[in-house]
């Protein structure tokens, strides 16, 4: 992630909330100084305003991985794909991502190949897909109750 | 009675008093690798290894990347970083021991290394560690440097009131994240609804979870109640794992499932759990535990709540079992994950171990000393009792203070908790009504601000508690209702709070390495990173915070002493009156006792440390010695305030040369005139629990010695209380007031006193 200004954010950027209040924004693009509690009380501010952003990922990414955490830039890059999925994809995912839930290897493909498709999400394409490689050397995909 | 007592004796009695010591309680296991019993090493545990290949690793701890289970074949692929790797492992465990331990070796640096080391190797490094060692290295290691705290607020009616009043009186003491969970699954909504309002009062930033099933937590932290979550759990062991219902797969989607969410979260791992679950492998605790930890590193989590967890207890029943837990949190944040270091299950019923147990994480600080300590009574903890629980958080409070350590809490006063656990019950009465979720009565509030535990309130039931659960779950009630109830119901500052913390979600930067909010502001290992490198590095306490730690309730000055002391005088003066005749001389009748009373007897003093007043002290003695046919002579002495010197001045002035000597403490000596100062014929030191009794006894043996008898000494029987603890302030205080009316060469003075009439 690179700054419009500068490049990569860094560690001197880090609390984005208090040193970069430009770059913070609502799913609807509403800022920190929008999200007042005078606006909750018109309904102005709505739950979504209040919902990190796929941008705001990247950014906490480019800080971690600054500060060397490179697991864990991974971790919010996963989570940036994500922020747009609905819960029921999501849960649907992890749901099937447990031992045994998946009777075969192509169940976890599938859904693979959906998140890549419709969601346009190549790295939990990747990693359900990778599960699905590991699950069928490890003999997981059989009933468990 | 056909034997010599000592002849049927089959054991020694103090094997009966170890029996019913809580100590006993405690069951102990022997050591037995083979199953699973082993804290640090087992034949089993593999030889660091790791051969890389052109497809990535090829082989890792004795084992070839065929023959992988899932767990090595995630950390291989995840945890393990091929530039440093080969340097990693290459060095000998015992430098990198060395390293770990030495102020000069950067924190940067190790962490470094920890990226190319496998589990064999971080667990074979930290077994060369002293438990002393291992705290020291924690404290150098740790990610963040401020340390803190973590509460579990609970109860076991699921009552909503009473967790919104636990929680405004765990922020109040200043915990930085507050825990719940539920006796019933379905109450779920009810306590995260009761926890973020409760945690919003007073002050706020304070992070909050609901630990309940996955995808309901998920769905509760949706709607903005919760801030992060923990539970999480990982294994060591691939079929411990699959038994979990999860694996290493699934657990990292579900944690960036969190973080899309805005939602901090951490994993939890910890010793003891493979064993608990019947796959150990026999495998040592800790190099099980070593996997866990490059999992979660390798999974991108923040952070991990590690060090036994629900396993402690057991990992505690073999030998080197709490030194492991105590390796297995520092092998954490080693790999640069933060760490909620345990000290929640309680592993013990002994005090003592408990107490053992808690300060090396005190004094070494860490990002969440416990996690979580139990600030509800013992019986209220839904996830058991904790190490800690609100029954101890004063014994907590007071070693913040002995250590001058910052264990994350802070006193608060009992006028303030009350103000805060009233204010906290309105407020979530007023939400439960504005959402027309229930409406609690008066004597139902009432009744849980006042309770220290549920057993004391009369309020709502758990059937309730599901229905209030259901609805909020049904009507889709989320963080801006319950933000919009409280601010039409006159609670505009709590709902600011609550607004405050959901707001800190958009710009993710609680998301990063041990975060919490301090004053608002959002801290991590990357705005305040741990920089110790020696003395006057690192974590200080700053002269506020100090200030703050040492703030606890009740502590003793000079100026209550004096204060008390006015008070006794002013009933004293109505009971006895002291004149001073004149210098006293030597000899008298044979008979005579001197009693040698000390400077500010009966003149600034007027209460012995027991509570008799020095009037019927003086009674007690003079009755005694008449009794025995003597007769008493008191002299105010003013060249010394010491009982023994007191005892033979009195001695060599009286005509039996037998004297008393006493202090207004009520501390007493019988001397006689020709003996060495602390030769005394009786003492009588322990003036607590020295009674008028015993006072009386010691002026008729006084009157005895003086016939040049020899009666029975008086014995004041002492239970082996803590008498310098509970006393040895307050003495020090009454004797500084003493020493300073002596003045040196000044002569003992005869004094009359009268018993007077008390009237009303």
């Amino acid at each position: 992630m690179t700054d419009r200004n500068s490049g990569p954010l860094g560690l001197d950027d880090y609390p984005l909330a208090e040193k970069r209040p430009d770059l913070v924004k609502g799913r609807r693009g509403l800022g920190a100084d929008d999200i007042t509690l005078a606006n909750v009380l018109t309904g102005a501010v709505v739950a979504d305003d209040l919902s990190i952003t796929a941008g705001a990922l990247h950014q906490q990414a480019a800080i971690s991985r600054a500060a060397g955490r490179s697991t864990l830039a991974q971790n919010f890059e996963r989570a940036a794909e994500m922020v747009d999925i609905p819960q029921d994809m999501i849960m649907r995912t992890y749901e099937l991502l447990r031992p045994g839930r998946a009777k075969t290897k192509s169940e976890l493909l599938d859904i693979a190949k959906e998140l890549g498709s419709t969601y346009k999400a190549t790295r939990l394409a990747a990693f359900v897909t990778e599960a699905a490689e590991v699950y069928e050397q490890r003999g997981l995909f059989k009933r468990r109750y | 009675m056909a034997q010599e007592p000592h002849a049927s004796a089959n054991r020694w009695k103090r094997f009966s008093d170890w029996d019913e010591r809580p100590l006993r309680l405690d069951r102990f296991a022997a050591e037995d690798p083979a199953n699973g019993f082993a804290a640090f090493t087992s034949p089993n545990d593999p030889k660091p290894s790791v051969a890389g290949g052109a497809g990535g690793i090829s082989a890792m701890d004795g084992r070839a990347a065929a023959d992988f289970d899932m767990i090595d074949t995630f950390i291989a692929r995840y945890h393990l970083d091929h530039e440093v790797m080969d340097e990693a492992m290459a060095l000998p465990s015992i430098e990198v021991a060395r390293m770990l331990v030495d102020m000069t070796v950067p924190r940067t640096e190790l962490v470094r290394l920890a990226r190319g080391m496998t589990p064999a190797k971080l667990a074979e490094v930290v077994a060369h560690l002293s438990a002393l060692e291992i705290a020291f290295a924690y404290s150098k290691m740790r990610a963040r440097k401020t340390p803190g705290n973590q509460a579990h607020v609970t109860n076991a009616k699921d009552d909503p009131l009473q967790l919104a009043a636990d929680a405004a009186t765990a922020v109040a003491f200043g915990f930085d994240e507050i825990e719940t969970t539920m006796r019933v699954a379905r109450n779920a909504w009810s306590n995260a609804v009761a926890c973020a309002v409760g945690a919003a009062v007073g002050r706020w930033g304070v992070l909050f979870q609901c630990s309940s099933e996955e995808a309901e937590e998920l769905q509760i932290g949706m709607a903005g109640f919760t801030s992060y979550a923990e539970t999480v759990s990982v294994y060591g062991t691939e079929k411990s794992f699959v038994d979990g219902d999860d694996t290493p797969w699934s657990k990292a989607f579900l944690a960036a499932a969190y973080a899309s969410r805005g939602i901090k979260m951490r994993c939890t791992s910890g010793a003891g759990s493979e064993l608990l679950m019947g796959y150990h492998e026999a495998r040592s605790m800790l190099y099980l535990e070593a996997r866990c930890l490059c999992l979660q590193r390798a999974m991108g989590v923040q952070g991990t709540q590690n060090g036994g967890i629900d396993g402690a207890p057991v990992t505690c029943t073999v030998p080197g079992g709490m030194r492991e837990l105590m390796a297995e949190n520092l092998i954490a944040v080693w790999l640069d994950l933060e760490c909620a270091s345990g000290n929640d299950a309680r592993p013990t019923e002994s005090e003592i171990r408990v107490g053992a147990k808690i300060l090396p994480f005190l004094i070494a600080g860490s990002d969440l000393i416990c996690s979580g300590f139990g600030s509800i009574l013992k019986y209220d903890n839904s996830f058991n009792a904790s190490l800690l629980n609100g029954e101890e958080m004063e014994d907590y409070l007071v070693l913040q203070r002995d250590f001058e350590a910052d264990g994350g809490l802070t006193p608060v006063e009992e006028t303030r908790v009350l103000e805060l656990r009233k204010r906290a019950v309105d407020a979530i009465s007023a939400v439960l009504e504005e959402l027309q979720l229930a409406s609690p009565t008066a004597a139902m509030k009432a009744s849980v601000v006042a309770a220290s535990g549920s057993d004391e309130t009369q309020s709502f039931t758990p059937r309730e508690v599901a229905l209030v659960s259901d609805a909020i779950k049904a009507r889709n009630i989320g963080v801006l209702d319950v933000i919009k109830a409280l601010a039409s119901r006159g609670f505009g500052q709590e709902a600011q709070h609550l607004l405050n913390l959901v707001r800190l979600r958009v710009s993710g930067d609680y998301l990063q390495t041990s975060a919490m909010i301090r004053n608002g502001r959002v801290m991590s290992a990357i705005n305040d990173p741990n920089d110790y490198q020696g003395p006057g590095t690192g974590y200080r306490l700053s002269k506020a915070r100090r200030d703050e730690i040492v703030a606890i309730r009740d502590v003793l000055t000079r100026e209550e002493v004096l204060r008390a002391e006015a008070v006794h005088k002013a009933a004293e003066s109505r009971r006895i009156r002291y004149r001073t005749v004149g210098p006293a001389g030597e000899g008298g009748a044979a008979n005579e006792v001197v009693i040698g009373i000390s400077p500010a007897f009966g003149d600034k003093l007027f209460q012995t440390v027991a509570g008799h007043s020095l009037s019927a002290l003086l009674k007690a003695l003079t009755d005694g010695i008449s009794s025995n046919g003597g007769t008493s002579r008191i002299v105010r002495m003013r060249h010394t305030a010491d009982t023994s010197f007191l005892g033979l001045s009195a001695a060599r002035l009286a005509g039996s040369g037998v004297g008393i000597g006493i202090q207004a403490k009520g501390t007493a000596v019988i001397h006689q005139r020709d003996r060495l100062p602390h030769n005394n014929l009786e003492l009588f030191s322990n003036s607590p629990i020295t009674t008028l009794d015993h006072y009386r006894r010691m002026g008729a043996n006084a009157a005895s010695y003086a016939k040049g008898d020899m009666p029975e000494p008086v014995v004041v029987p002492t239970r082996g209380e803590a008498m310098g603890a509970r006393y040895h302030a307050k003495v020090s205080l009454i004797y500084a007031i003493e020493t300073e009316m002596t003045a040196e060469g000044a002569t003992p003075e005869d004094i009359e006193i009268s018993f007077l009439e008390e009237r009303a």
